[in-house]
């Protein structure tokens, strides 16, 4: 489960390179890119949330906050102050690390139970504040005239273009992933979510672990949110309510949350399975969801990823 | 019309706090009856005060089923909900953990909501009051009579379940559970049926807060996370796993939102519950009444 081979990452980002390229010609997956963008955006938080919820064992029904928090940040300061674009990213960072110390240091030390409601009533909170501050983020009606982003005059001005951009940032995202699974720290990670007190006793200094995969998942759903509001110029609070928090739940228990994997397969689903293919029975969207969640976690406990091993398994026999 | 003056306002504060802390408290027991047996918090809590709610809307506004005849059908039903629950989601888990259960409860309690949903709508529906919609004169402050019914049904069900708990075989049983299962099951006590009798009872004592709450505040289909999240707030608050804890932070809860709403923002109002949650379980997550030694041998 730690050895994560090279080759899968190289094919993988071949595949993204190409795929806007494909489906340009194909008239019936024309649109794809556009929601393979949102797909790239919600895939960065759920990579720092695979590896907190399936490396670590610990469970944030809470990210939407800060994907909002970095989406707000970016909003906000690009559109009333008319500060540089990256710079906002990087001060919605580094603002959404410190909530993500004040929210995550004492309910990491607590258990399982305990930071699942600490980090839910955070989500729900920052929500009534997105919602209630009407001079800074303009209430339920959001803000709108984001500007979008550009790079040494280079302006990212098409759907293609967020789409490099925002897969750029998954694939080095998901590298450094990857290499924090297979160094101590992610071997440390693995003993904390085996058992706390033999991580303990073999030296593994537990809490501090546990809130930098915290603030590492926390940072990645804020640079996410800074993403999602340049590319969409436009943010509202309901993009950022509970359910959102509870979808991000569905996407990794659906990919397999043991799995770094597991987190692509399950966004990429449930994102095409949102913007797509539920489009049409908006009253059953909620049931398919719940569905979906209670299927994975009584029957396939490692998810999609783990399907290769069942499968596997009837073979042996 | 009379004058409000500052004492009745604030008397009016307490008393709307104290009735809706009446619905926080019965949610927290609900909460501690299934922690005390299985250890599990049932994110899907909330969910059966809401099923609560519009099924005994459909049985009494629907089917016009007399008070009494939908009030008990209503409690049927939910607690009929609340036994799937455990057959269905908790039960067929292959190796829970409290990472599984939590997305487990969770799962159950969007599958619940996107089915009210589906069968309702999404308005509000409105139940009449139990005794007429006549409001109470006391000393400046206005009262519905459904006030008392819902503060009544919490002492009824406070009682009742004290009694159940240190006094019936079934009861002490449950308990047992809750101190060890192991030891339990060793001494004849079937644990699975047990855990089935936690689900199905804070099922019913979830609808009995919704039907009392819904001539008060309406319902919808997406109450249920809410109350769930401020009733885990009461049940902390108390000290979870302590019935009087539960009814005591339930009250307190109430009336921090009521005063809050009121002098600070109406805004916020749903703030303040979550704001004391998050600060208890900084500060103190034994919670008022409940002990730093019994959290520690709890296995999660």
């Amino acid at each position: 489960m730690l050895r994560i081979a090279k080759l899968p990452i190289a094919v993988f980002a071949l595949a993204i390179m190409v795929f806007p390229w494909t489906a340009h010609r194909i008239p019936a997956i024309e649109h794809y890119p556009d929601i393979m963008v949102f797909a790239g955006i919600y895939c960065l938080i759920t990579m720092g949330l695979s590896l907190l919820m399936g490396y670590a064992g610990q469970i944030s029904i809470g990210h939407a906050a800060f994907f909002g928090i970095g989406a707000y940040i970016s909003a906000i300061l690009t559109t009333n102050y008319g500060m540089n674009p990256w710079a906002c990213m990087v001060i919605g960072m580094a603002v959404t690390a410190v909530v993500a110390v004040l929210v995550g240091a004492p309910s990491l030390k607590l258990r399982g139970h305990y930071l699942a409601m600490a980090t839910l009533a955070f989500g729900i909170i920052i929500f009534i504040i997105f919602n209630e501050e009407i001079e800074w983020t303009g209430g339920p009606d959001g803000m709108s005239g984001i500007p979008g982003l550009t790079l040494f005059g280079f302006e990212f001005n098409s759907v293609e273009r967020y789409y490099y951009l925002v897969w750029g940032f998954v694939i080095a995202a998901f590298i450094f992933t990857v290499n924090v699974i297979q160094s101590g720290t992610g071997r440390a990670l693995r003993a904390i979510h085996a058992s706390e007190p033999a991580a303990r006793a073999m030296g593994v200094d537990v809490s501090r672990f546990k809130i930098l995969v915290f603030v590492y998942s926390a940072v990645l759903a804020s640079l996410a949110g800074s993403l999602y509001a340049h590319y969409l110029n436009f943010v509202n609070p309901a993009t950022f309510d509970l359910f959102f928090s509870i979808k991000l739940l569905i996407m990794i228990a659906l990919g397999g949350m043991h799995n770094i994997w597991g987190a692509i397969v399950g966004t990429g689903l449930i994102t095409f399975l949102s913007n797509e293919w539920l489009y049409y029975f908006e009253e059953f969207e909620v049931i398919v969801y719940g569905a979906i969640l209670l299927f994975v976690t009584v029957l396939l406990p490692d998810g999609l990823a783990g399907v290769p091993g069942i499968v596997k398994g009837w073979f042996r026999k | 019309m009379e004058k409000i003056t500052l004492a009745s306002q604030l008397l009016q504060y307490l008393i709307t706090g104290l009735t809706v802390g009446s619905v926080y408290a019965m949610v927290a027991v609900g909460f501690n009856i299934i922690y005390n047996v299985t250890e599990i918090i049932n994110f899907a809590q909330g969910e059966f005060v809401m099923l609560g709610g519009l099924i005994m809307v459909f049985m009494n506004v629907a089917m016009g089923l007399p008070l009494i005849l939908a009030f008990l059908a209503t409690i049927i039903l939910v607690t009929l909900v609340g036994i799937l629950m455990d057959r269905l989601a908790i039960r067929p888990i292959r190796r829970p953990s409290v990472l599984t259960l939590i997305i487990a409860t969770i799962a159950v309690s969007i599958l619940i909501k996107g089915t009210a949903s589906f069968i309702w709508g999404k308005d509000p529906f409105d139940l009449p009051a139990f005794s007429g919609r006549n409001p109470i004169t006391f000393l400046g402050a206005v009262v519905q009579p459904q006030y008392f019914w819902v503060i009544g049904f919490l002492i009824v069900t406070a009682v009742a379940l004290s009694i159940f708990f240190d006094r019936t075989i079934i009861g002490k049983a449950m308990s047992a559970c809750a101190d060890n299962p192991n030891a339990a099951s060793l001494v004849g006590i079937n644990v699975k049926q047990m855990i089935l009798l936690s689900f199905a009872l804070s099922a019913a004592i979830g609808a009995v807060a919704g039907i009392t709450v819904t001539p008060i505040s309406l319902m919808e289909y997406d109450r249920g996370a809410m109350l769930a999240v401020k009733g885990f707030g009461a049940a902390i608050l108390g000290g979870l796993g302590s019935f009087p804890g539960a009814i005591l932070g339930g009250l307190i809860m109430g009336s921090i939102e009521s005063f809050g709403a009121g002098l600070i923002s109406s805004g916020y109002k749903d703030a303040f519950a979550l704001i004391v949650l998050l600060v208890i379980l900084f500060f103190k997550p034994s919670g008022l009444l409940g002990s730093i030694e019994i959290s520690r041998i709890k296995r999660f």
